[in-house]
């Protein structure tokens, strides 16, 4: 097992690396004269010039991203092109508020399409049918659509929850929440819908399998089958399902916070990529890879505890 | 092979059988193991036999002997690490691409499972039509020779049209025969071609596989678990176990005075429908085998064949 | 769908209630079925697909002929009539800028269906080819393919779009290509798994032992399986790049001052408080096409299912008699009824999803006595497996007893409510299934599947179940007790885990066992020691057994009495003796008229005379 992950936590590193390279090359192709676009039209163009040393941008891109990868291992992710601000601070500012919608969309999402897909798996009927339906709507919506039908019912008719802003979890617990459900309850529609359909099929077959007609034969109750066997063996599909989701979630995330407000990595990802700060964006995609392997990791790790079969491999 | 144990026809090995059509000589196959750093998985360690035409060559062994691989390397469907294959005087075990396509016409196959071995969404005429128009039979030449085909394993002609999930088992392998005979070929590999049948179709597949090779003069190698099926078939028996042959000999004198510890094993531990005559032989067997061999700690089963 | 790319292992939702497996479908295999010429027209026969096609054609025509259809051009703005609500003119109103809604829809719709259909040319292009590739001929191609893909799939597609858009510019067609290349890997996922699990399907072997090229091989028989699932992946790829598509409008990074859906939208965000219903319009369009392409995705998905397997039963046999009136069960056995089995009048009905009903047994009698092993003989779809499921009350999902008395130990089991049959499963009736490695959990060591029904029906403690188990091991004669509790099913052999079965089996001292072709999985030397296991537990323990086999061996080896069964019916009872030697039935006669146990070795092979070589 600690092998699996060692080598796992190897290919994870690789595909930074690959990932870092290829993006700072691509981002280098088009030929901005940052200088310029910093100090105005009018500037004369020795002190473009001057600007563009004092980036380093006149160097070959390679050694660029040499200077760049060496002090990204250090945790030095630079400064802003156009802003001067330190990049690992202001991400790290950021992080939280993203960090807890991830968190609050992984556990709404899990727990709720568990007992959804459990409960229309075994008992068919009304909520299979309901799981379908839901299946469909998340599928054809589009987050942010559903996202805006959200803020107009229950921030702009009931005014239950405020449809702007953000409030830390330090300063006020109940004003975080208060600020987060929004947000978390647009984004886990669609995880809902897709993981809950994945639980529903994964326990109805794992229903039809043999040991479990065996298992009842032995006298086990349903019930016990159900939460101890079938559970079990259903979780592994579920769960790189959601796995699966998160890249997708990291998506989600840009547009939700856009329309909530919210000053998390998402918000920031738009207003500084377009833009086109190279340090910036460097580091927004760094991290959103690194949050990819280490969900794959995770999920991996819990597969390989559920199965003992996938350990081997 | 050192556990060989001579045949009494003929010398099989390192001369063999003068007449011979297939000619396998010190056949290896073995699989990259699981896991970078382990080690290749042998499941041919040296097999050597020989068919000639008309011929049928029993071969026997249970689940992961390596009786399937013999005859996936000799349709070059499993990779040969080392060994000879020659048919008809000719070395195939490396064939390319278009030798191989070539070599259909004399070297076909019917396979164990009548469901996976016809694409279920192609027609019966289909199927049959594969390997004529592999080798460029024409449209009305291909449709009177299906015709033909059916005719030839009792199928009715209006089959042709039918998709396979309307017949049955036996029926299915019937189309597979049909398929494996377009062509008229010297040598047919039959893999396991009765065992998902039931007992009574058992018996008439096998009989139309008899009656085929009295006809024509095709050679089978005939691969199966069951003894009883290849005392019936063959003319000479091979049983295999562990990826090496055991003993090789006619089919009488391998099936009835079996000189290998491991073939009469396997013969006594096969049950027979006779209550006296099973109960001789079921405390024959407890004389001969103490140890369970099923028993070993921790073998998992090998895939089959 | 919160920009989420659909990867080759997420299912689309279902439209209808899932379909029944297959029985018969046979193992690993993959075909779906093909889009053979009745597929369009089952596909609009189906209400849900047939509404989505109509809904998605007419978006597509209105879409087409916007410059014939609009009241105006899409940029016309009269400040004046902003906010107005819809009149004759305008029949959608106007927007906060005063221009046409309908307009704006009709054209962005060009915008958004076209920058969708771009996408989904460069990923059909791109995934399609190369999964047809790797998954034919793996090796070095697909290695290098699968880690290049797992590259694409780790990247947001968001943040790659927005990315792109300050490398590239605000061109929405550029970036919908570069959608299409992180949509490519969705296409290369399901067609590469498609392709790598019908490359193993026995068919394709014989293709190839048939002389056909690769190219007839995946022309022939790999390009109809993946025809299916592709068009159903276009369907959901096309919804997640138009949703894609107007995120990024949305978010007004898109073309800027054209009109899209997605544009449209974030207007109508922008005066959210103060004119709500603007989002209705745009939102609607991107609703109703999405929704309409998921639906049809689904219809579409249900259509190639209704094709794909045989019959419910596989079709083994002769096709199953459609339902026949339940006898007056002729008792065969119709004397004293045994205390510990007996069976009278028994039919086992299955529901169809149509809502007919479909019998397979038809009135049998049975008895096993106390310390008899009786055989219940038959070929496959016989009703035997039927008539000891109904025994232990563990039919499948449809299937119930219909009629007539099953009562064990005295105790009438039919109609039995779950719970007290349940009671008597395990401590007075228990099973040895058939094929050993699928019948126990892969996820539970040995050690844990023993001791946990243990517990359950005994009510003992952890402990005490644990050294029972241990001795049922021994009892089953496994080696090394300790040491297999602990092991995963895998890690032991076929014949290993039929004997846990039978541990398993034996656990809360049965009366009754039902063994259900106990050795038919394994290999002969395996199958003679689980017999003799069988028989030896059977004399220690005076148990009753029925057992459940095709083998005539088996039988003369091991049973007292043998009922013979065919279509649903017994057609013959005796003890062993009687039925192997002087069967009186002609199915009986016919079955064993089968066996080749006596039947002679075939002569030696002669050198024939130069025959032509018809067949």
């Amino acid at each position: 097992m600690l092998n699996f992950i060692a080598r796992r936590i190897a290919a994870g590193a690789l595909l930074l690396l690959v990932i870092s390279l290829l993006s700072y090359l691509l981002l280098s192709i088009p030929d901005l004269d940052v200088g310029r676009q910093l100090l105005g039209q009018g500037a004369d163009q020795a002190a473009v010039d001057a600007k563009n040393v004092s980036l380093g941008l006149d160097r070959p891109v390679l050694v660029q991203y040499g200077d760049w990868l060496a002090h990204a291992v250090r945790g030095d992710l630079g400064t802003s092109w156009f802003t001067s601000e330190d990049v690992a601070t202001t991400v790290s500012a950021r992080l939280p508020v993203t960090a807890s919608l991830m968190v609050g969309v992984t556990l709404v999402a899990t727990v709720v399409s568990f007992l959804l897909g459990v409960w229309a798996g075994v008992r068919r009927g009304a909520v299979d049918r309901f799981v379908q339906v839901l299946g469909v709507v998340g599928y054809a919506l589009p987050g942010f659509l559903v996202t805006l039908v959200i803020v107009l019912v229950f921030a702009v008719n009931l005014n239950w929850f405020p449809a702007i802003g953000y409030t830390p979890f330090a300063a006020s617990p109940s004003g975080w929440l208060s600020t987060i459900t929004l947000p978390v309850l647009s984004l886990s529609v669609a995880s809902v819908a897709g993981v809950s359909q994945q639980v529903r099929g994964a326990v109805i077959d794992v229903l039809r399998q043999d040991y479990v007609r065996t298992l009842r034969a032995r006298g086990l109750p349903m019930s016990r089958i159900v939460f101890r066997h079938v559970l079990r063996n259903a979780s592994a599909p579920a769960l790189s399902v959601l796995g699966m989701q998160f890249v997708g979630l990291l998506g989600g995330a840009v547009l939700v916070e856009q329309i909530f407000g919210l000053p998390g990595i998402g918000s920031m990802t738009v207003t500084y990529t377009t833009r086109g700060d190279v340090p910036v964006i460097m580091a927004l995609v760094m991290l959103t890879v690194v949050g990819v392997v280490l969900i794959n990791l995770l999920v991996d790790v819990m597969i390989g505890w559920l199965n003992p079969k996938a350990r081997v491999a | 092979m050192t556990s060989t144990v001579a045949d009494d026809t003929a010398a099989e090995v390192p001369d063999g059988l003068p007449d011979a059509l297939l000619r396998v000589r010190d056949l290896r196959v073995s699989y990259p193991g699981r896991g970078r750093r382990a080690p290749r998985a042998e499941i041919l360690k040296g097999v050597s036999l020989d068919i000639r035409p008309g011929e049928t060559l029993g071969l026997v062994g249970e689940s992961g002997s390596g009786k399937t691989t013999i005859g996936r390397a000799v349709l070059g469907l499993a990779p040969v690490q080392s060994g000879s294959i020659t048919f008809a005087g000719e070395r195939i075990e490396r064939a390319g691409a278009a030798r191989r396509r070539a070599l259909s016409r004399d070297l076909q196959v019917v396979f164990q499972d009548p469901y996976t071995s016809l694409n279920p969404s192609r027609t019966v005429g289909d199927t049959l039509g594969e390997p004529l128009s592999g080798q460029g039979t024409g449209a009305k030449e291909a449709r009177a020779r299906i015709a033909e085909l059916l005719d030839r394993v009792r199928l009715p002609a209006d089959a042709a049209d039918r998709l396979p999930r309307e017949f049955s088992g036996g029926q299915r392998q019937r189309v597979a025969i049909a398929r494996a005979l377009a062509l008229r070929p010297r040598l047919v590999i039959c893999d396991e071609p009765v065992s998902a049948l039931d007992l009574t179709t058992q018996r008439t597949v096998l009989d139309l596989l008899l009656e085929i090779q009295e006809e024509s003069g095709v050679a089978y190698l005939f691969v199966t678990h069951d003894l009883s099926v290849v005392r019936f078939m063959s003319h000479r028996v091979a049983v295999i176990r562990g990826g090496e042959l055991v003993e090789t000999g006619d089919a009488r004198s391998v099936t009835s005075e079996p000189r290998h510890p491991y073939t009469r094993a396997l013969m006594l531990a096969a049950p027979v429908a006779d209550v006296a005559e099973q109960r001789r032989r079921r405390e024959a067997a407890q004389a001969s085998a103490p140890t369970p061999s099923s028993a070993s700690p921790s073998a998992p089963a090998s895939p089959s064949g | 769908m919160s920009g989420n790319l659909p990867t080759g292992a997420a299912a689309p939702p279902r439209t209808a209630h899932e379909a029944e497996p297959e029985a018969g479908a046979g193992p690993g295999s993959v075909a779906p079925g093909s889009v053979r010429g009745g597929a369009v027209r089952r596909l609009l026969r189906n209400p849900l697909g047939a509404a989505s096609a109509v809904v998605l054609l007419l978006l597509v025509v209105a879409v087409l002929l916007a410059p014939l259809l609009a009241p105006q051009a899409p940029d016309v703005s009269s400040l004046g009539d902003a906010f107005a609500g819809p009149d004759a003119a305008h029949p959608l109103g106007m927007d906060s800028a005063g221009r046409d809604i309908l307009s704006r829809i009709l054209y962005g719709g060009r915008n958004t269906l076209g920058g969708a259909l771009i996408a989904l040319a460069v990923a059909l292009a791109l995934g399609v080819p190369s999964g047809l590739y790797a998954g034919y001929y793996g090796g070095r191609f697909d290695s290098v393919a699968g880690w290049g893909v797992n590259l694409v799939m780790a990247l947001p597609a968001m943040v790659v779009l927005l990315a792109s858009r300050a490398i590239l510019g605000p061109n929405v067609w550029v970036l919908m290509i570069v959608l299409g290349v992180l949509a490519s890997p969705s296409f290369f996922r399901l067609v590469r798994g498609i392709v790598a699990g019908v490359r193993k399907e026995l068919y394709v072997d014989a293709a190839r032992v048939s002389g056909l090229s690769d190219t007839r091989i995946v022309v022939r028989h790999i390009l109809v399986v993946v025809r299916g699932p592709v068009i159903i992946q276009v369907a959901l790829v096309a919804g997640v790049a138009i949703g894609l598509q107007a995120g990024l409008e949305f978010l007004g990074v898109g073309s800027g001052s054209s009109a899209t859906w997605g544009a449209m939208l974030n207007e109508a965000f922008q005066n959210i408080q103060r004119a709500p219903l603007l989002m209705l319009w745009p939102g609607l369009a991107l609703g109703l096409t999405n929704g309409a392409l998921v639906l049809l995705a689904g219809a579409l998905r249900d259509v190639l299912e209704e094709r794909g397997g045989g019959g419910p039963d596989g079709g083994r046999v002769a096709p199953r008699t459609k339902e026949k009136p339940s006898l007056p069960a002729a008792p065969v056995e119709a004397g004293a009824r045994s205390p510990l089995l007996s069976v009278r009048g028994l039919t086992v009905v299955y529901g169809k999803p149509d809502g007919t009903r479909k019998q397979v047994v038809h009135g049998v009698d049975l008895d096993v006595r106390p310390g008899e092993i009786v055989g219940l003989v038959g070929e496959s779809g016989s009703g035997k497996t039927q008539t000891a499921f109904s025994v232990l009350g563990i039919l499948p999902e449809g299937g119930r007893i219909g009629t007539g008395s099953i009562t064990v130990a005295g105790r009438e089991v039919a109609g039995l409510p779950e719970r007290a049959h349940r009671a008597l499963r395990g401590g007075t009736v228990a099973y040895v299934p058939q094929e050993p490695m699928s019948n126990l959990d892969p996820a539970f060591t040995i050690g844990s599947q023993l001791v946990e029904p243990i517990r359950q029906v005994l009510g003992l403690s952890r402990k005490e179940a644990a050294a029972r188990a241990l001795d049922l091991l021994r009892l089953v004669e496994i080696p090394a007790p300790e040491r297999t509790m602990r092991l995963y099913p895998h890690e032991i052999s076929g014949g290993m885990a039929q004997r846990v079965l039978i541990a398993g089996a034996m656990s809360c001292d049965p009366e009754l066992l039902i063994a259900d072709e106990p050795t038919t999985a394994l290999d002969v030397l395996v199958q003679a020691e689980i017999l003799g296991l069988l028989r030896r537990l059977q004399e220690d323990r005076g148990l009753g057994v029925l057992l459940v086999t095709h083998n005539l061996g088996v039988v003369a080896d091991l049973c007292d009495r043998v009922a013979v069964m065919s279509d649903g019916r017994i057609v013959e009872t005796g003890t062993a003796e009687q039925i192997v030697h002087s069967p009186e039935h002609p199915y009986t006669r016919s079955l064993l008229g089968a066996v080749l146990d006596d039947a002679p070795a075939r002569e030696p092979w002669q050198q024939r005379k130069a025959r032509s070589t018809t067949v």
